[in-house]
């Protein structure tokens, strides 16, 4: 027992005594060093990965401690809980509802390395200097703030930065090739009665109705102003294609979860659906036929970013900085591209990543050897071309994004309407 | 701890002549002493937490705060379009469907419950035989309830073990597409979750039941149907009312079973309030759950109405 008891008093005395001196003595930096730093990282398990974590303890020293959500408990989190995290790797849209709660900091350009190197879908929202559909939370209509505990978003850039992209990727429907035996190139095939009972649509009500309205519009029955920002009447109208959808027997379920929607298609429950791209990869990994289909209306882009609550100070303040620099410093972006994910800064991913891996992931090109997934497995076989092709490809045919309405309560209470009917 | 002991003799000795009375009271407030602590766990855990909800659903909000004030727009919401009455609104066809299950599910588990008890308490002769089947009901609580409730879906599905084995036989030409995601698959798994807090409970009323009675009534030439009715099932009431309560109440509340088995496609009042928290809409949920509340009490209070509990047990 007193071996244990020993060094936690003296740990604890030089705490305490670092907390007397922390005031007005400065300037202990061996001490500093030699003591670890831990961020506690919230975000959705998707972009929480152990090889990250073990990664920057090597690199940096610090030890990441990650809290794994879901997507709409990240915001509820920041909005109710400011003091249970100090970094928060959230979506841009929810900023919309984080940024007016104050829990968050504008991030210090300056302090950001490779701030201006940060990919123009961001910054202008251009991908090869052509501009990209900004319907939605288009990132860069929240990506500055006009101060650094300012509530309102600038539509200029300033040196505060809301959110500082970790991963970002375009969205379109996954379908099975093998029981479909045609092309399929439109959103309207969803709701096509080819279909019925083996489609299936997310049950995450903001993301599922822009799915409703890419349909509706690739009908062409109707053009919104903003699917992103949707009137009452644009709303109803979206929600009562739906339910006919519904009353008629179209789906075969709804998802909510990257596990069921991997099961769903696996299985062959549905053959078209919407789907996010690393479930297309851990369905063609159980050896079943998927392909995330490039449609001609576009995709329907997300991003998320790295974000400080406003509690963060001292050391750990610096320590969240060291870490996002790190995160932009080309490993943690090598890794993210090799799952299908696109980075912040794509040079310094670029300079990690094996040539053939970069033409294979960005440049769309035909695969020359076998690529491999960062844990080793193989994903595709050489000679593969990735689904939609390469980065201007995809993110250049972006046609809205993620987003969180004005109409937001509204919306939620239709889609209530829509689950019942 | 103190005021327990010290001030009684204190009270005692200074009136004697109520000597009666102070003891009399000093026993009820012994009594009091020791419903204090549960009194406290529901007051600190149940009470406090139910008023919040209420005040909260009374609240406004909007999308990253919720405001104090006193504004009846929540509820107005929950039953927006309900007195319309051309269709139905989302909150009764949402409480129809649940309402379906919870008597779908009710029957279901009380004839198999019911029967199950009768089995083990009437028939297996040894306790410890009774004991070990009875533990053997138990047995799947050993898992989550979610683990049991997936296990289902390779079973059920389009290409399940259910719909591949009816085809090898030539039974049927395709697939049965209603035995998963659909109101039969919830059904299942409610019926396979909660027979259980069937069994328990009937059974518990069973075993109380003095054999003699049944004799009696055999003796008396009632025919074993008849001694069911006029003997077993009257003395089991509390059982089947406690077990009711339980199924009906794990139902009413239920929101992922339905959304498992039900492919996310079938409504509960559950899922409505999960919708609703996870997008920030604190006071909007607190009404749907004080609405919830309301509906399920009005159940038990019927239920209660039927069957005198206190008086049985």
């Amino acid at each position: 027992m007193s071996e244990i008891t020993t060094p936690n008093r003296r740990t604890f005395l030089k705490g305490a005594g670092l907390a007397l001196g922390a005031g007005p003595i400065t300037g202990f930096p061996a001490i500093h060093a030699a003591e670890p730093v831990t961020l506690r990282y919230l975000g959705t398990a998707v972009n929480q990965s152990a090889e990250i974590a073990r990664k920057v303890k090597e690199d940096l020293g610090i030890t990441i401690e990650y809290i794994p959500v879901v997507t709409d408990e990240v915001t509820k989190r920041v909005v109710t809980q400011p003091n249970s995290f100090d970094l928060v790797d959230t979506e841009f849209f929810s900023l919309k509802k984080i940024i007016p709660s104050g829990n968050i900091l504008g991030m210090d350009a300056k302090r950001i390395k490779l701030a201006d190197k940060i990919t123009s879908v961001f910054t202008k929202g251009e991908v090869a200097g052509k501009t990209i559909g900004d319907q939605g939370t288009a990132p860069k209509k929240v990506f500055y703030l006009e101060g650094q505990n300012g509530k309102t978003f600038a539509n200029f850039p300033t040196e505060w930065i809301t959110l500082i992209p970790t991963t970002y990727n375009a969205d379109t429907l996954g379908i099975r090739p093998d029981l479909i035996n045609r092309p399929i190139g439109s959103w309207k095939e969803l709701l096509n009665p080819e279909f019925k009972g083996r489609a299936s649509i997310l049950n995450i009500p903001s993301i599922g109705i822009m799915d409703a309205a890419m349909v509706v519009e690739a009908t062409g029955d109707y053009t919104y102003g903003d699917k992103g920002n949707m009137t009452k009447a644009e709303i109803d109208r979206t929600i009562k294609l739906l339910i006919e959808a519904k009353r008629a027997g179209q789906f075969r379920a709804f998802w909510q979860d990257f596990n069921e929607s991997v099961n769903l298609m696996a299985s062959g429950e549905t053959v078209i659906q919407s789907m996010w791209s690393p479930a297309v990869t851990k369905v063609r990994s159980q050896g079943v036929p998927c392909i995330y289909q490039p449609l001609k209306e576009g995709y329907r882009a997300w991003a998320s970013g790295f974000g400080l609550p406003k509690t963060l100070s001292g050391r750990k303040l610096d320590a969240a900085y060291d870490f996002v620099n790190w995160f932009l410093s080309g490993w943690a972006g090598a890794y993210l591209n090799r799952q299908g994910y696109y980075s912040a800064v794509l040079e310094t991913a670029k300079a990690h990543m094996e040539p053939y891996e970069w033409a294979y992931w960005m440049e769309g090109k035909a695969a020359e050897k076998d690529i491999k997934g960062p844990d080793g497995s193989t994903l595709e076989k050489a000679g593969a071309t990735r689904d939609g092709g390469s980065f201007e490809a995809r993110m250049g045919s972006v046609a809205c994004w993620n987003a969180v309405m004005d109409e937001n309560t509204y919306m939620v209470r239709k889609w209530n309407e829509f689950i019942a009917a | 701890m103190t005021e327990i002991v010290l001030p009684a003799p204190a009270l005692a000795a200074d009136k004697p002549q109520t000597s009666l009375n102070a003891g009399e009271r000093r026993r009820r407030r012994r009594t009091y002493l020791q419903a204090a602590p549960m009194a406290l766990v529901f007051l600190i855990f149940l009470a406090i937490p139910l008023l919040l909800t209420l005040m909260v659903s009374f609240w406004e909000y909007n999308e990253y705060e919720i405001v104090p004030a006193f504004t009846l727009q929540n509820y107005r919401d929950v039953f927006e379009g309900c007195l319309n009455g051309s269709d139905l609104c989302t909150t009764v066809r949402t409480y129809l469907s649940t309402l379906k299950f919870c008597a779908l599910t009710w029957v279901c588990t009380l004839l198999i419950g019911f029967t199950v008890a009768y089995f083990l308490a009437f028939h297996v002769r040894s306790r410890t035989t009774q004991t070990v089947l009875f533990l053997i009901c138990t047995i799947p609580f050993w898992t989550s309830n979610v683990i049991r409730m997936i296990s289902w879906i390779p079973l059920l599905g389009r290409n399940g073990l259910v719909n591949d084995t009816l085809q090898s036989l030539g039974l049927i030409r395709s697939p049965i597409e209603g035995l998963l995601y659909s109101d039969f698959s919830v059904t299942l798994a409610f019926v396979h979750l909660y027979t259980v807090f069937m069994i328990v409970p009937i059974f518990n009323s069973m075993a109380r039941i003095d054999r003699a009675l049944i004799e009696a009534s055999y003796d008396a030439g009632a025919t074993g149907w008849q001694t069911l009715t006029n003997v077993v099932i009257p003395l089991c009431k509390p059982g089947i009312a406690i077990g009711s309560i339980f199924v009906v109440t794990l139902v009413m509340g239920d929101f992922v079973t339905v959304g498992v088995m039900g492919g996310q496609q079938i409504a509960s009042v559950g899922k409505v309030i999960q919708v609703q928290m996870s997008y920030l809409q604190f006071p909007a949920a607190a009404a749907n759950a004080m609405v919830l509340l309301g509906a399920v009490m009005l159940m038990i209070l019927g239920l209660t109405r039927i069957i005198d509990l206190r008086r049985e047990l």
